[in-house]
């Protein structure tokens, strides 16, 4: 489910979550960007371990920035 | 609320880099070279110019690393037993409680554990035992002296042996030299010479969520990239505020991101950012010119001329600002047009 936290409690980590793959296809066609043009994370991140992502997923990170809440996506990367 | 957001996002093709990496300088050429240092912990901090570059260049292993442990409710208002987690988190070496001597000509090691200090930090020389057994198996104890013997019997092993037999850590948190309780507006809290996040987290007394390190590698083993993202923001910022130095934040959320979209940080310069540009000509005109010429010409390599400095050197548009915009004609309509030009004649 998402808007839920499934990992670790901390000030610095913001709120983790994987993207379905309908949600993820959006995304691209909103930025009109491959997958391969995201932000990446590498799956050996503690909080994609903890959330349990796989290599290819799409994630949503909800920061609280100084300025105001952003969202940011990435995609899980083999190490 | 999403209208005023939109208003106040920038153009796009802004060159929020240049006026970012601009933003960050100007005010790092003010700063002063004078260190200040933090209340409390007897080590000192870098900050200014010297902790500025620490976080760009992304070092491995910062200079001071230190840690601000806060305790949950029921220690945070009581000095006893904050102190007392204090002294428990505070790691010890085995050179600090014993005497250690090699011998090079049988190659063996001695181990003479100081008793009195031992007690001092609640140490039975039972447990000190112990723990070194389990390094080496073939310990053999009298009271307070252990010997023992490398496995290979050359010198470089006795030596080797014996530095790694100095850094065993007999107590504590590994990593953590020093600790101290200090009062904070929310009562007391601990801080320490060294870091380790991941040992510290498991522990019960402390407020997790809270927990403060200055060790940004750390934090992104521990706690992740992201993570990670948000200490390089908060530590710049904190270097620049100490300074009384004022830099927009987006600015430095900005170099944040860029330095770790690759999913790991990369440092800014030679072997970071810069040195890993597409560009032939874009990295060449950065540092080590003739290295990447040469190499690019020896393997063929092909420049597109996408970037903004292979445009300048060139002297084409750059793509920045209206730079940015490619003339795209559909060609069904052009045919159609073409078609009716062609009827009216």
């Amino acid at each position: 489910m998402l808007g839920e936290k499934k990992h670790i409690d901390h000030f610095l980590v913001p709120l983790h979550e994987i993207l379905p793959k309908e949600e993820a296809e959006k995304v691209m066609v909103f930025y009109k960007s491959p997958l391969t043009a995201f932000p990446k994370i590498n799956d050996s991140d503690p909080i994609v371990k903890q959330i349990g992502a796989q290599v290819g997923d799409m994630i949503k990170i909800t920061r609280k920035d100084a300025t105001c809440e952003n969202v940011y996506y990435r995609v899980v990367y083999e190490k | 609320m999403t209208k005023p957001k939109k208003d106040t996002l920038v153009q796009t093709g802004e060159a929020v880099g240049i006026i970012a990496a601009q933003s960050i300088g100007e005010p790092g050429t003010q700063m002063t070279m004078r260190t200040f240092h933090y209340a409390g912990v007897a080590e000192q901090v870098p900050t200014g110019l010297p902790r500025l570059i620490e976080i760009v260049d992304a070092r491995k292993t910062a200079k001071k690393p230190l840690m601000d442990i806060y305790l949950k409710h029921e220690y945070a208002n009581n000095e006893e037993k904050a102190r007392a987690f204090a002294e428990s988190i505070e790691g010890l070496t085995l050179a600090s409680v014993a005497y250690l001597e090699e011998d090079f000509a049988t190659k063996k090691i001695t181990i003479t554990i100081d008793e009195e200090v031992a007690k001092e930090e609640g140490l039975q020389i039972s447990e000190i035992v112990k723990i070194i057994k389990k390094l080496i198996a073939n310990a053999t104890q009298e009271k307070n002296v252990v010997t023992l013997k490398p496995r290979t019997s050359n010198l470089r092993s006795l030596r080797r042996l014996s530095n790694k037999l100095k850094a065993l850590h007999v107590k504590g948190v590994p990593n953590i030299s020093r600790a101290m309780i200090l009062r904070g507006p929310k009562g007391f809290f601990v801080r320490t010479g060294g870091s380790n996040l991941a040992e510290v987290l498991k522990r019960e007394e402390i407020d997790g969520p809270a927990l403060y390190t200055n060790d940004i590698k750390e934090v992104e083993k521990t706690l992740g990239i992201e993570a990670a993202r948000n200490a390089i923001v908060h530590e710049i910022n904190q270097v620049l505020s100490l300074q009384g130095l004022d830099v927009d934040v987006r600015h430095l959320m900005l170099l944040a991101d860029a330095m770790c979209a690759s999913g790991s940080i990369k440092s800014i310069g030679r072997h970071g950012l810069s040195g890993e540009k597409a560009g032939i000509l874009a990295r060449a005109a950065f540092e080590e010119t003739l290295k990447h010429l040469i190499n690019a010409s020896v393997r063929g390599e092909e420049d597109k001329l996408i970037g903004v400095t292979e445009n300048i050197i060139i002297g084409q548009t750059i793509p920045v600002g209206t730079g940015l915009v490619r003339l795209v004609m559909k060609r069904t309509a052009d045919k159609k047009k073409e078609a009716k030009e062609e009827k009216e004649e």
